[in-house]
């Protein structure tokens, strides 16, 4: 915890959404009166509380600067990462923090990832190659524009933030989701992969790409910019083609990455 | 102790921030469908003869359709808008030298083309009716 000694008398309320199964119904609200300064982010906000007023207050963080993907969470309604957020950015207060929506509430403000954890490891998340290749052959090579291709899906964090803003995950939690499907076209776009009639199996059903009806949010709340809907989106595409182009002589699932 | 609770999704959620815009977007949708209908009953009226086109004339001139217009052309705006905001998001990418085309480049590209195309059409209607 930085600068107790430096925190100015200014307080603020902050209302938390708690949730402890072994005491807990359901989840209720708890509010706590914290000093803080103007740079503060809502994570210290959160330390301030666990270190000073109540030890039992759960959250995840690790890395305190918008990389590990840990702290998201519902930030005044909006799905955001806790160490990303800044107190001055003045309409965050009053506060009221919640957990991602749309998960499973483990405790407080910890959701379950199991499930978003299979989803990533559905979509072979690893180049598979297009044929054996041997050391001799030395390096891939790849151009500027076949790395500009997928390189923004490969930014991702996994901090889930895009699956809360999701109303469609909501609705169908079995819906593959916006990360996934990002994750998946890194790959399927990358120039060196050859898997992806493997992929697109899963692109075609329900729970693929067709579950999206563009909406958009995950884009605008992606603290990476990874802009998921494009991705999602593009696989509407390939999914469209491979369904049309199977009825030529000669065509199996389309070459995406050419 | 584990015991995941799962809250349940507001049903309401489509009419609230930051989603009902999304919804207005896809509502509008059917107001153009509808506009479309009206013009397809013309062209119906057109085939059955005088006296049918005549009537849809009628109706097209009546309050009820000056209405009825105004409101399809607010929702035809808004329709425009917003489907160029998410058309970069909805579209391959395109690359030109190893760049991304900015999204902002994309959507006020199909914004300009289709002020241009109501505005020509807007010329060629001038220019044809007496």
């Amino acid at each position: 915890m930085t600068g107790d000694a430096s925190i100015a008398d200014r307080r603020i309320t902050v209302g938390i959404l708690r949730y402890r199964p072994e005491q807990d119904e359901a989840p209720v609200v708890q509010s706590y009166e914290i000093p803080y300064v103007d740079d503060m982010s809502v994570l210290q906000a959160l330390q301030y509380i666990k270190d000073h007023i109540d030890g039992t207050l759960s959250f995840r963080w690790s890395c305190r600067m918008a990389i590990c993907g840990s702290c998201g969470m519902m930030i005044n309604g909006k799905p955001q990462l806790a160490c990303q957020t800044i107190l001055r950015a003045g309409n965050q207060l009053p506060l009221r923090i919640e957990p991602l929506l749309h998960f499973p509430i483990e405790r407080d403000l910890v959701v379950t990832v199991s499930d978003f954890v299979s989803k990533i490891e559905s979509i072979s998340p690893f180049i598979i190659p297009k044929y054996p290749r041997t050391l001799a052959e030395g390096e891939y090579l790849q151009t500027p524009t076949e790395l500009t291709r997928f390189e923004n899906f490969s930014d991702c964090i996994n901090c889930m933030l895009c699956y809360a803003a999701c109303p469609q995950f909501g609705e169908n939690p079995d819906f593959l989701g916006p990360g996934a499907l990002a994750l998946l076209q890194r790959y399927n776009g990358d120039s060196r992969d050859g898997g992806q009639a493997e992929r697109m199996k899963l692109v075609h059903t329900e729970n693929g790409a067709w579950s999206c009806t563009a909406v958009g949010y995950c884009s605008e709340v992606c603290p990476k910019h990874v802009d998921p809907a494009n991705a999602v989106n593009q696989n509407k595409t390939n999914s469209a083609l491979d369904f049309f182009l199977r009825f030529l002589p000669g065509r199996g699932t389309i070459e995406r990455s050419a | 102790m584990r015991r995941p609770y799962l809250r349940p999704i507001d049903r309401h959620w489509w009419a609230k921030p930051p989603y009902l815009a999304y919804t207005l977007r896809e509502a509008t949708g059917i107001a153009i469908a509808a506009y479309a209908l009206v013009l397809m009953a013309g062209v119906i009226c057109l085939a059955l003869g005088r006296s049918a086109y005549d009537a849809w004339l009628g109706f097209i001139a009546s309050p009820l359709s000056l209405a009825l217009h105004v409101i399809f052309l607010v929702a035809m705006v808004f329709h425009v808008w917003t489907w160029f905001a998410i058309m970069p998001k909805t579209m391959p990418r395109l690359i030109v030298g190893g760049r991304y085309v900015e999204p902002q480049l994309i959507t006020r590209a199909g914004i300009a083309v289709a002020a241009l195309a109501s505005l020509g059409l807007l010329l060629v209607a001038r220019w044809v009716l007496p």
